[in-house]
């Protein structure tokens, strides 16, 4: 496998209000992997993934996303990045179509018109396209949203929980999509708390308290902590952890 | 990679257009409001301003002459900031707003005094702000009977009967009978604009952070530049909405009269909108919540009801109040307004107040660049 790294950062580390939220993040992801981001509440994935996409400034640390530097360099890397954010953040007030549209604008997507047409028919909201999104359930805001950040065809997704609230059916659907993707070479980094979709991922990174405790392939991770489920290499992290302090 | 994106620069002009047009209760606040304000508005508000700029122009230019404008200065309410002999100059300072009286010596007034031929001194006032002259005008009525008591003496003593020596003419400009709705009908044109065109900017950038759209916004490759302005054009259409409901209800409800070109006006208008907006596109990046962001619409606001001469005439305000009030879009706006509806000036009479308006919607501009994040820290 090509070793080309996308994602190569050292020693990232962010507080807020003298509160450490990520410390010493390292991360290596090569071209065409699905790294999946595990970790509790609050432990820092969510804040790793903005200092990513150039959405927050780290206070220490370095790297480069897509072969640009990560503090110099952050808007060549919002071109090419497909970020989904784990709130739903686009707008509630516009139609389906119309925030498709907007979006495309924003990335000066070419052939906007068709883009927009097959993603609308791909998400099977071809009814529903004129609706306003705020009428949407959550699960179709999710599908929405993911479908907004691949429009530019990004090289790196990130991805902050994209299927939190989706029904089983649709989690497939759109993890047979990652999957597609991968192979076509763009790189995947997705937060998630769902054990079954951290089977489906190349490869795994355990945060907690900001800090990232063990990294490696899913069978790598079972064998290192002697457990056959990877929920259990997740309770088995969390155990060290009491034991370090 | 290119600095500014016409397609992305319209798409946000696009989105915010389409938001607008579902806020119903915006939509009818931005028609309601100046409505209300026309009708509350519809008294004056009175002061007793002193030292008023005046010019004088002495074409007589003899003792007694001089002792008039002597008698004038002394009445506390004038202050004379320019002496010549051509009328003609006096009457441009007046037009521009830069002096609000002008006395007038005619030439051969002491030789008519002395023959005791009552002649008239003329007294130019600029009512079109008539709080601000109306007290001016009662002092400067009482002259004739005090100001040559000292100097008619001797030889002369005879043409100073018991009553007046001469004659006082006094000529109320641009408002010949005080009507104050004049003065504050082209004023609220101002102060509303100001409202509400500062107060829907300043909520534009805050919404967009509290309803979570802003980080998706700011993970495109979109430039700050491109969301200011595209927020900010919008409302300009707005803007010039709420100028047209005023400017009938200006005509037909209180008939202002509009001596002066609607079309310059209209130009002017166009950058005192642009002023409000740059102020509140610019709180807007440097709010944290849209709580915050009404309370310095308010802090800004305020001093410019005040200090602009809208609510207290101008002049009577201290000097560093003044030099606030110099600096307010609002300030600027009530003289070419005033100015062009009631005087009628020209072109030429309203280029000093509009560039510094020009100079604050680029200083302002600036500022609300640096200051908009372009990450969430
Ligand atoms: N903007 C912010 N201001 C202050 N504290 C923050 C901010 N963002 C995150 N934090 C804090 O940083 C820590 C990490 O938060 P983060 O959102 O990155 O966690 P997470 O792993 O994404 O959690 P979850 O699984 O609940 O999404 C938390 O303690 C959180 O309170
Ligand atoms: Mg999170």
């Amino acid at each position: 496998m090509a070793a080309e790294a996308v994602i190569e950062v050292e020693g990232l580390a962010k507080s807020f209000g003298g509160r450490r939220a990520v410390e010493g993040l390292d991360l290596r992801v090569r071209r065409g992997e699905i790294f999946g981001f595990l970790g509790p509440n609050g432990s820092g994935k969510t804040t790793s993934i903005r200092m990513l996409c150039g959405l927050l400034t780290p206070d220490q640390g370095r790297g480069t996303c897509l072969g640009r530097d990560l503090l110099t360099d952050s808007r060549a890397i919002r071109r090419e990045v497909g970020y989904m954010t784990q709130r739903f953040g686009w707008y509630e007030d516009l139609s389906v179509r119309e925030n498709l549209e907007f979006v495309a604008r924003m990335y000066e997507v070419r052939e906007r018109q068709r883009i927009v047409d097959r993603t609308i028919e791909e998400l099977g909201l071809t009814q529903r396209q004129h609706q306003l999104v705020g009428g949407l359930s959550g699960g179709w805001k999710q599908r929405l949203a993911l479908a907004a950040c691949l429009m530019h065809e990004p090289r790196l997704l990130l991805l902050d929980e994209p299927t939190a609230g989706v029904d089983p059916r649709a989690r497939r659907e759109f993890w047979d999509q990652i999957i597609r993707l991968a192979a076509s070479g763009v790189t995947v980094l997705v937060s998630t708390h769902y054990m079954d979709e951290a089977e489906r991922c190349t490869r795994l990174g355990y945060i907690a308290y900001g800090k990232m405790l063990a990294q490696g392939t899913g069978t790598e991770l079972l064998e290192r902590f002697g457990v056959n489920r990877l929920e259990d290499v997740f309770i088995e992290v969390m155990k060290g952890l009491k034991d370090l302090r | 990679m290119s600095l500014w994106s016409w397609a992305r620069f319209l798409a946000i002009v696009r989105k915010e257009l389409i938001q607008l047009k579902r806020d119903r209760l915006t939509f009818a606040m931005m028609i309601g409001v100046p409505l209300l304000q026309l009708t509350l508005f519809g008294y004056a508000i009175n002061n007793d301003p002193k030292h008023l700029p005046t010019a004088v122009v002495d074409a007589d230019r003899t003792e007694i002459s001089r002792s008039l404008v002597a008698a004038v200065q002394n009445s506390g309410y004038f202050h004379v900031v320019w002496t010549g002999e051509r009328l003609a100059d006096a009457d441009r300072l007046i037009a521009r707003g830069q002096v609000q009286f002008l006395v007038h010596v005619p030439a051969g007034f002491t030789r008519a005094l002395v023959r005791g031929e009552h002649p008239a001194l003329l007294v130019e006032a600029d009512a079109s702000d008539p709080a601000a002259s109306s007290n001016a005008v009662a002092a400067v009525m009482q002259l004739p009977k005090t100001a040559l008591r000292d100097d008619l003496t001797g030889p002369l003593a005879a043409s100073a009967p018991a009553t007046e020596a001469f004659e006082l003419r006094v000529h109320r400009r641009y408002n010949p009978e005080g009507t104050s709705a004049y003065n504050i009908v082209p004023g609220l044109m101002g102060v509303i604009l100001t409202m509400t065109m500062i107060m829907m900017t300043a909520l534009a950038v805050t919404r967009e952070t509290e309803r979570g759209t802003m980080e998706n916004l700011l993970a495109t490759p979109v430039r700050p530049l491109e969301v200011m302005l595209g927020k900010i054009l919008p409302y300009v259409a707005i803007g010039n909405v709420q100028v047209g409901v005023i400017l009938l209800a200006a005509a037909f409800l209180f008939e202002v009269p509009m001596v002066g070109s609607l079309p310059l006006l209209l130009l002017l208008t166009q950058a005192f909108i642009l002023a409000n907006l740059a102020v509140g596109i610019t709180i807007s990046t440097t709010a944290r919540n849209q709580m915050q962001a009404m309370q310095m619409t308010l802090f800004f606001f305020l001093p410019s009801i005040l200090l602009s001469g809208f609510m207290f005439p101008f002049r009577g305000m201290p000097v560093w109040a003044q030099t606030i009030g110099e600096v307010l879009p609002l300030t600027h706006f009530l003289r070419v307004v005033r100015g062009i509806l009631l005087k009628g000036n020209g072109a030429l009479d309203v280029w000093p107040h509009l560039w510094p308006l020009l100079v604050f919607i680029a200083a302002v501009l600036a500022l609300g660049l640096t200051r908009f994040r372009r990450t969430l820290d």
